[in-house]
């Protein structure tokens, strides 16, 4: 039995393994999704309201529809992730059996437990969760989380968190490698997480899973950004159905991913995109999401 | 000897690293002038083959690869590299280098859920660790086309003179028997009697 659930672990992290270099596009109709696979994004994440009109809404936000999900399911040929409320292992066990094939506990939706995240070791699809710095990705990772992603902010077109969230957790992986092997005892009793995950960090200079941004990424620059900070590909939620020419957006941020350390590349494919998402500042919200969950 | 890799998405450090432990040099490819470097050999690494396939197009890879690849390029393709090869994709009237007399199925096994490990043989090295990740398998091959590979009574791995492919993941084992079978039997072989 835990051979087999070992064995299907590794499987997980494997397909997050081959959506490295990718673009993660939220999408809320069959429609949208099929533009995005056009556009070529490497898996949609299917929700009824992206995080802009979440934030704009208000109210408590719950896993969607599965027979919306299921929609898109039937349309598209990538993989097709969906949310569930923090700690809401029914509803993730609702997207389990529905075969999804990555579930997102996600802080974007409303909290459903502020204490306990998903037993996600329980579950054989694969589970992404958001962290902001290393301390939240190796706790997710003993969780059963075969994938991580910044929380940067969703919904507000400012990218400043996700950077931040990145910059903290590249930084802190820079310090776990080089720590004594007798300091790595005490650094995981700080950190709150386990010794053997936060050694595993300490040996092979990253995560042992692997590791998106999220939150806030409107433009292809913002996704090279990310890229450049050592993001292994992006997610991209409301940047994209948000702004003028949603197709054309989501390609340039493609190649953005895929070229994001070549100026002349991007130089081009910045051109004329049309209107970016409006955007709201950090300072001018009321609700940070990433304090979700920690 | 050098070995360019397609770096458009998708798993290709892992191949890097397969090759790197082969004490093989490779170099990503991901634009245009990356093609200015002569290759001996190209990897087609796993991925989603869409984005892939896309890329190579927006990005003015396709024909230059497709040349090569005509003129006996030896390549190897991995998953999504395996449907990039094939002359058939299974419900679409899209192919992309169209290399391999063959018809595959995209995500033949299922969603995630269907995703699985096993071990199995590949003709001429033995049993070999396989992870099939959504993985598609080979509904049928040309008499031409060798068959190195059968899970279940599905075709998995095949080869078609200097074009090798694999509907399983060998890059993300730490066993690089396949990544050597291609170096040594068809990259060092090619153009020998």
């Amino acid at each position: 039995m835990q051979a087999e659930i070992e064995k299907q672990y590794e499987l997980n992290k494997n397909l997050a393994q081959m959506l490295k270099g990718g673009v993660i596009m939220d999408v809320s109709t069959p429609e949208q999704a099929r533009i995005a696979e056009q556009a070529g994004a490497v898996a949609v994440m299917a929700l009824e309201r992206i995080p802009a009109d979440i934030r704009a809404a208000g109210g408590v936000s719950r896993m969607s529809d599965p027979k919306m999900i299921r929609s898109i399911q039937q349309v598209v040929s990538i993989p097709v992730m969906a949310k569930v409320r923090i700690g809401h292992f029914v509803e993730a066990q609702i997207l389990e059996a529905i075969e999804i094939d990555y579930i997102d506990e996600s802080e974007v939706l409303s909290p459903a437990d502020d204490k306990y995240h998903i037993d996600k070791s329980k579950f054989k699809v694969p589970f992404v969760c958001g962290a902001k710095n290393i301390g939240e990705a190796l706790r997710r990772i003993a969780e059963g989380a075969s994938m991580i992603r910044t929380k940067g902010e969703p919904g507000t077109g400012d990218v400043i968190q996700a950077v931040r969230h990145i910059r903290a957790m590249t930084s802190e992986i820079r310090r776990v490698q080089s720590m004594k092997e007798d300091e790595l005892y005490y650094a995981a009793k700080e950190l709150q997480v386990p010794y053997e995950l936060l050694r595993s960090v300490h040996e092979n200079g990253k995560l042992p899973v692997v590791n998106f941004a999220a939150g806030g990424v409107a433009t292809p620059a913002d996704a090279a950004l990310m890229m450049q900070l050592g993001a292994e590909g992006v997610f991209v939620g409301s940047g994209i159905f948000k702004s003028g020419n949603p197709a054309k957006r989501a390609q340039a941020i493609i190649k953005a991913v895929t070229n994001f350390s070549d100026p002349h590349v991007l130089a081009e494919i910045s051109e004329d995109l049309g209107e970016a998402m409006v955007g709201i500042n950090e300072s001018e919200i009321q609700l940070l999401m990433a304090e979700r969950g920690i | 000897m050098k070995i360019g890799v397609l770096a458009l998405q998708g798993g290709f450090i892992e191949h890097i690293g397969a090759l790197h432990a082969l004490q093989v040099d490779s170099f990503e490819i991901r634009k245009r002038e990356d093609l200015q470097t002569a290759m001996d050999g190209l990897i087609l690494p796993g991925g989603e083959s869409t984005v892939i396939g896309k890329l190579l197009k927006e990005l003015d890879l396709f024909h230059a690869l497709n040349e090569q690849i005509q003129n006996g390029l030896p390549v190897f393709g991995t998953c999504a590299g395996m449907i990039l090869l094939a002359k058939k994709i299974r419900g679409t009237d899209t192919a992309y280098f169209g290399a391999i007399d063959m018809e595959v199925k995209r995500n033949a096994y299922g969603r995630q859920l269907g995703s699985f490990f096993t071990e199995a043989a590949f003709k001429g090295i033995g049993v070999i660790p396989m992870t099939f990740i959504r993985a598609p398998y080979i509904e049928w091959a040309a008499p031409e086309v060798e068959i190195l590979s059968e899970v279940n009574k599905r075709i998995v791995a095949v080869r078609q003179n200097n074009l090798l492919a694999t509907a399983y993941h060998p890059e993300l084992t730490a066993d690089n028997r396949v990544h050597r079978y291609f170096i040594e039997q068809i990259v060092e072989k090619r153009g020998k009697p």
